[in-house]
């Protein structure tokens, strides 16, 4: 399952967990990603919508993976700058497939969760639609 | 009935519509123009799955979502 945290993540409560719960697991690297929110275009945060049955859902594959144990939070709602609204950690034998596994696993985050950003600006919330990804077959409602 | 949920920027309530397949279902949601142009560039899950195809049956109880292009993180 996917944690999910109303606004901020706490990340070093969150990824002190994670290491206490897999440290004598047979696990040689811990590889955590922090994603903290940038202040580009003059945002004073990012919001987030996550529609969690189909999250957890694709998460799934990546959690029984037979030789990597991979832990995700992600938010909802507001998430202000400087603040971190995506936290996962790869854990396997060695770094090497770690490596792989964390750069394959947010490729896949960021192509196929559901999940929905906006940026928050003068109090205003607006979809990122310049940022956001197709999922596939999208369109199969479209009219002809 | 179908629970039609629309998911993220489309800012829609669910809606319980009595159709049996996806076909029937374009029908009726593209008479709504707002919701038109987010069909060009949604997905469609049905049971948290995403569909490839509108042949697709639907029962009593189904969940189908609408969704808009993703971008997490």
């Amino acid at each position: 399952m996917v944690e999910v945290f109303k606004g901020g993540i706490p990340v070093i409560d969150t990824l002190q967990r994670w290491y206490e719960e897999f440290k004598l697991e047979g696990y040689g690297a811990m590889i955590p990603f922090i994603g903290i929110v940038r202040p580009d275009n003059k945002i004073d945060g990012l919001s987030f919508d996550l529609y969690l049955p189909m999250l957890n859902e694709w998460f799934k594959k990546w959690e029984n993976l037979p030789d990597a144990k991979i832990m995700m939070a992600h938010s909802f709602g507001d998430v202000m700058v400087g603040e971190t609204s995506f936290l996962c950690a790869v854990f396997t034998k060695h770094r090497r497939e770690g490596f792989k596994y964390l750069e394959e696993f947010v490729e896949d985050f960021k192509a196929n969760a559901p999940i929905w950003k906006y940026d928050l600006i003068n109090g205003k919330r607006i979809f990122a639609k310049d940022r956001a990804k197709e999922l596939k077959n999208a369109g199969i409602l479209k009219e002809e | 009935m179908v629970r039609v949920e629309f998911l993220g920027p489309i800012g829609k309530e669910p809606m319980e519509i009595d159709v049996k397949t996806l076909k029937e279902l374009k029908e009726i949601l593209n008479k709504d123009e707002n919701l038109k142009e987010w069909l060009k560039n949604s997905a469609v899950a049905v049971n948290e799955k995403i569909v490839s195809s509108l042949d697709v049956k639907l029962k009593d109880g189904d969940r189908v979502a609408i969704l808009p292009p993703v971008c997490g993180g």
